[in-house]
């Protein structure tokens, strides 16, 4: 007896704590998921529509998971996620669409598209940080607001064109670019980027959910991540402690925003024209990643990636409803918000919790 | 020479002199109290030292060093910490993560070591654990360590404000009203810690407290302010049975 609860002193020792665990636990989610639709998808059980939603899916469960860093670890709204993944998207597509030729390798072609996007967006993410992080209150939520719509509005307005003397830029239209009889135009205004390679596919996509997700949770079990949130909880206290506010609002947004980059990335090599649409990079957007984030829990990583992908599944699935689709949509978010803010239910689920957690140890 | 030495501190908010030609000499290990009656700058004068405010006049030396006008953060590496008088903890992170952000500065590593898990970031990372279990058990709290801040009791968050503080390794300890809503034997036991962490730390402790059984007990010297500027200034039996402080403070 005793040689047996020592063995399982032992074990206890060595079991991971509880943190690791928990990321643990979303990555082999994920992986599973993955191997499920892979799975349907050779025994060909995946309408040809879901399939088409797969590469979306992964862009919209890495922006949820990225605007949670800024929403549930930093503490602060930003209400322009879609403009990051905007950046991300054009940016990538004109690397690949101008290099298409140059390098011929998709794979690292696609890698170089997507570390372009990921540090575009983080410099604008930089740009619109420093003015608006260094004040207090809610600053932030409006000036994302209008970043994400003036990027919207300034790449509809863009025309972009190459030729043997380089590149041409003009606000006007693509005849005022001035092209040599050699030249291509890449980016025509509102008719957006028309031939970008279609070098994303749901694999990548899974991969790189995963690396947004060990960024993001290794970044806040990490002493940085510490210093956020002390500044999320107190900021008052983690100045008085030595904490350089600005620094690690900054760590934390810039994160963020080349995350989004990235999703933005995936999302503009999975389709043959990119345009800046309200629905794909406005208000509308950013305000559904928002709902991924608030619904799945605010700072809790698993249940943005649980919420963002019911919550864009769902809308397929309930196609054959025809008229009741948008209502049951509407019931679905009240119930999983019910399940997951109101303090009974809160109080319950701590409960059962507990209950379990005993039983488990009786059984030990 | 003094630890902390302040000369004609003073602040205005608009009209009101809050502080007026405040002076203070702290001796290194020592036990100090500042008392007064309420509104009289107490806590303002905390906020002098600390860098929530900048002093409109007068200097500020902490051993040696001038650090009038510096920012909180720079005031805090050059080794001022402190708790405050309504509690300020990283509510919605484990005590011991609590600690940790207080050792911040003394234990660092990169972000990017950080992000992709360098043999760094697990060497510092079990350094920062240890310490901060360390600091944890004298104030008693190791086995809450892995508890939410916000879920301890009203006396142990005081405790974990104090150990936080304590994190950063100050010279200069400043604590705002440590006892207030304690019933007495908390502050009894609160009595025994200060005094514990002045001898195991070497601390210099300057606190603000209104409960005069804590500060007579303690306290090796006392300054009295009243309406901003400095009453009496002294040894604690001296100040406390001065007939002007009666009047002004504690009453007959």
């Amino acid at each position: 007896m005793i040689m047996m609860s020592e063995q399982k002193k032992t074990k206890g020792k060595l079991k991971l704590n509880k943190v690791t665990k928990n990321d643990l636990i979303t990555y082999l989610m994920v992986v599973i998921a993955y191997v499920i639709v892979e799975i349907l998808l050779k025994t060909g059980n995946l309408s040809s529509l879901l399939q088409g939603l797969l590469v979306p899916l992964c862009t919209y469960v890495i922006l949820a998971v990225s605007l949670n860093l800024t929403v549930g670890i930093l503490g602060e709204l930003s209400l322009g996620h879609a403009g990051f993944m905007c950046i991300g998207a054009f940016s990538s597509a004109l690397f690949s669409l101008g290099l298409k030729d140059s390098i011929a390798n998709e794979g690292l072609r696609f890698f170089i598209a997507i570390l372009v996007a990921a540090a575009s967006a983080a410099l604008c993410g930089i740009l619109v940080g420093i003015p608006v992080l260094r004040l207090k209150g809610d600053y932030l939520a409006i000036v994302t607001l209008a970043f994400g719509e003036i990027i919207k509005n300034i790449i509809n307005a863009i025309y972009l064109g190459v030729d043997s003397h380089g590149i041409h830029i003009s606000m006007t239209d693509t005849m005022s670019l001035g092209l040599e009889p050699d030249g291509k135009v890449l980016i025509k205004g509102a008719q957006g980027i028309t031939g970008t390679p279609h070098d994303s596919n749901f694999t990548i996509g899974v991969v790189l959910i995963l690396l947004s997700l060990i960024i993001i949770n290794n970044l806040v079990h990490s002493r940085t991540g510490r210093a956020v949130m002390s500044i999320r909880d107190n900021r008052i206290a983690a100045e008085s402690v030595g904490i350089n506010i600005t620094k690690y609002k900054m760590i934390a947004f810039t994160i963020s925003a080349s995350l989004a980059g990235v999703a933005g990335a995936l999302y503009s090599h999975n389709l043959s024209t990119l345009t800046a649409l309200p629905k794909n990079f406005g208000y509308n957007m950013s305000i559904m990643i928002l709902v991924f984030v608030v619904l799945g829990g605010i700072g809790n990583m698993r249940g943005s990636v649980i919420a963002a992908v019911i919550l864009t599944l769902l809308p397929e699935l309930l196609r054959g409803l025809n008229n009741y689709r948008m209502l049951i949509y509407a019931i679905v978010l009240i119930a999983m918000m019910l399940f997951n803010w109101s303090p009974r239910t809160v109080a319950w689920k701590e409960k059962m919790a507990e209950k379990l957690k005993r039983t488990k140890k009786e059984e030990v | 020479m003094a630890l902390l030495e302040v000369k004609n501190l003073g602040i205005s908010f608009g009209g009101l002199r809050a502080v007026n030609a405040f002076d203070i000499e702290i001796e290194k290990g020592q036990l100090y109290g500042l008392i007064g009656p309420n509104g009289a700058g107490k806590t303002t004068i905390f906020n002098l030292l600390t860098g929530v405010y900048k002093p409109d006049e007068g200097i500020i030396k902490l051993d040696g060093e001038n650090i009038t006008g510096k920012k909180a953060i720079d005031i805090n590496k050059a080794g001022i910490a402190r708790t405050f008088q309504n509690i300020r903890l990283f509510k919605d992170m484990s005590v011991k993560d609590n600690v940790k952000v207080g050792l911040h500065n003394h234990h660092p590593y990169s972000t990017l070591e950080g992000i992709l898990r360098l043999p760094r970031y697990f060497k510092v990372e079990k350094e920062m654990d240890e310490r901060a279990m360390e600091l944890l058990k004298v104030f008693d709290l190791d086995r809450e360590a892995d508890l939410l801040a916000s879920n301890l009791p009203y006396g142990k968050q005081r405790k974990l404000e104090i150990a936080r503080a304590l994190a950063t390794d100050p010279k200069l300890l400043l604590l705002d009203e440590p006892a207030a809503g304690m019933n007495p034997n908390e502050t009894k036991e609160l009595m025994d810690t200060i005094r514990f962490v002045r001898d195991k730390f070497d601390m210099t402790i300057l606190l603000i407290e209104h409960d005069m059984k804590l500060v007579s007990g303690i306290c090796e010297k006392l300054t009295v302010l009243n309406f901003g500027e400095v009453l009496k200034q002294g040894d604690t039996s001296t100040v406390l049975n001065d007939p002007q402080v009666i009047t002004a403070y504690l009453g007959e």
